[in-house]
């Protein structure tokens, strides 16, 4: 119902606002040609105004600062650029004055090594010389006496069998014919009392 | 307020009559729209270049985003040689642009509503086009009527229908604005004297119509000035580089 109305009411104000525009309608003002002439000299005249203060002032100057503001960020980023570059030299020398010094650490801990093992095996040779020296001399020593066992074995046996054969029959035997028996004797078995 | 819509786009005389010889210039309604909307344009855009720094302001980055909209559009449409016009073009896309915005602000004048005042830009446009491109290219020039690839047949219809599509530019660049914005203006003039007639019960909807008409106007606005800054770039490329 207020629906119906409601277009209803639109309806009928078309008619009445025709009647209004009727009355008071001369037309389009625009086509009105009494103000032309001084529309034309204004458009001229502003217009004119404008282009020339905008062309001649402003422009150049908001296209300058743009220029400026492009250069900035240009030359920015370029000195950016630029402090990278040289920190990475900067790094890669830092990284050859670390490999330079490594190696060099590596040379001195040789060095060293060698130093000590030569001081090592001199002292170690030296040592050797001592020992076999000493060895030498045991020997010697030793072959010494081994040399000298047989010749003292046959006198201590010559005088024990003196004295047993004195003890046991009471006389006195001859020394000479007693070593004679007794060298008989090493000569026969001297080989199993004492190596060769 | 007059019921009538077309009582918007009266001129009238603001002040006393001013005569050269027989010709009446005197300063009307028009003038002081087309006055204010030139004194916006220039002190909006000197604030926005006076300072300059590399974090723009509001005003500034306004200024330095128009500047690089408008000459964007130039270098897309016409090419790098177009950019001796960079400041006519720039200057026409904001006078009507800005004409066209205020005349969105209730009971002001719209300049670009007359078909006068859209009318002598573009045949200033045309006419400054045409003497571009006849100084660039000579009689050359007259090949822009020539498409090439044409069957010989065809060539005089085409002929024809190219010089008259040349000279009917300025027509159709000034009516196109000019009935654009007379007729936006007229429907929420009508929209408007709706609500008023129609009251308390049915101007609600009326009314809502006119909230959206107002948006869509100011759309309209800004798109009317986009399409003859860069219809006159088009126009602008056709005279620079030659080629059809």
């Amino acid at each position: 119902m207020i629906k119906k109305i409601f277009f209803q009411f639109i309806f009928f104000n078309f008619f009445f606002l025709k009647e209004v525009f009727g009355a008071e309608s001369g037309g389009m003002p625009q086509l009105n040609p009494e103000f032309w002439i001084s529309q034309i000299f204004w458009l001229t005249l502003t217009f004119g105004t404008l282009y020339i203060i905008l062309s001649k002032l402003i422009l150049p100057k908001i296209s300058a600062n743009l220029e400026l503001r492009k250069s900035q960020i240009q030359e920015n980023i370029e000195a950016a650029e630029k402090q990278r570059e040289s920190s990475e030299s900067k790094l890669k020398e830092y990284d050859q004055i670390i490999l330079k010094t490594k190696l060099k650490a590596k040379n001195i801990f040789k060095d060293a090594r060698d130093k000590a093992l030569k001081d090592i095996n001199s002292k170690k040779e030296v040592l050797d010389n001592q020992i076999d020296d000493e060895i030498k001399k045991a020997e010697k020593e030793i072959e010494l006496l081994r040399k000298g066992a047989p010749e003292k074995i046959n006198k201590i046996a010559i005088e024990t069998s003196s004295e047993i054969v004195k003890k046991l029959i009471g006389a006195d035997i001859n020394n000479s014919s007693l070593s004679a028996i007794v060298e008989d004797l090493t000569k026969k078995s001297g080989d199993k009392y004492y190596g060769s | 307020m007059a019921a009538n819509p077309m009582t918007q786009f009266e001129v009238y005389r603001i002040g006393p009559e001013i005569k050269i010889g027989n010709f009446d210039i005197s300063f009307t309604n028009a003038s002081l729209f087309m006055v204010i909307s030139s004194l916006a344009i220039l002190i909006i855009f000197n604030l926005g270049s006076k300072k300059n720094s590399i974090l723009p302001n509001k005003i500034q980055l306004l200024g330095e985003l128009s500047y690089s909209f408008v000459s964007k559009m130039i270098n897309d449409t016409a090419g790098s040689k177009a950019k001796p016009y960079f400041s006519f073009i720039f200057s026409l896309f904001m006078f009507v642009l800005f004409c066209n915005m205020f005349g969105m602000i209730p009971y002001t004048f719209t300049v670009t509503s007359h078909i006068i005042v859209t009318f002598v830009l573009a045949a200033f446009i045309f006419i400054g086009v045409t003497i571009i491109g006849f100084i660039k290219h000579g009689f050359g020039y007259l090949k822009l009527f020539v498409p090439s690839g044409v069957p010989i047949v065809l060539l005089p219809l085409i002929i024809i229908i190219e010089i008259i599509s040349y000279l009917s530019r300025p027509i159709s660049l000034s009516v196109r604005l000019f009935a654009n914005m007379m007729a936006g203006h007229t429907m929420m003039k009508v929209f408007g004297g709706f609500v008023v007639s129609l009251g308390i019960i049915g101007g609600w909807l009326p009314l809502s119509f006119s909230v959206a008409l107002t948006g869509l106007e100011i759309l309209v606005a800004f798109l009317q000035a986009y399409v003859f800054a860069i219809l006159t770039c088009i126009y602008l490329n056709d005279a620079l580089n030659l080629h059809h």
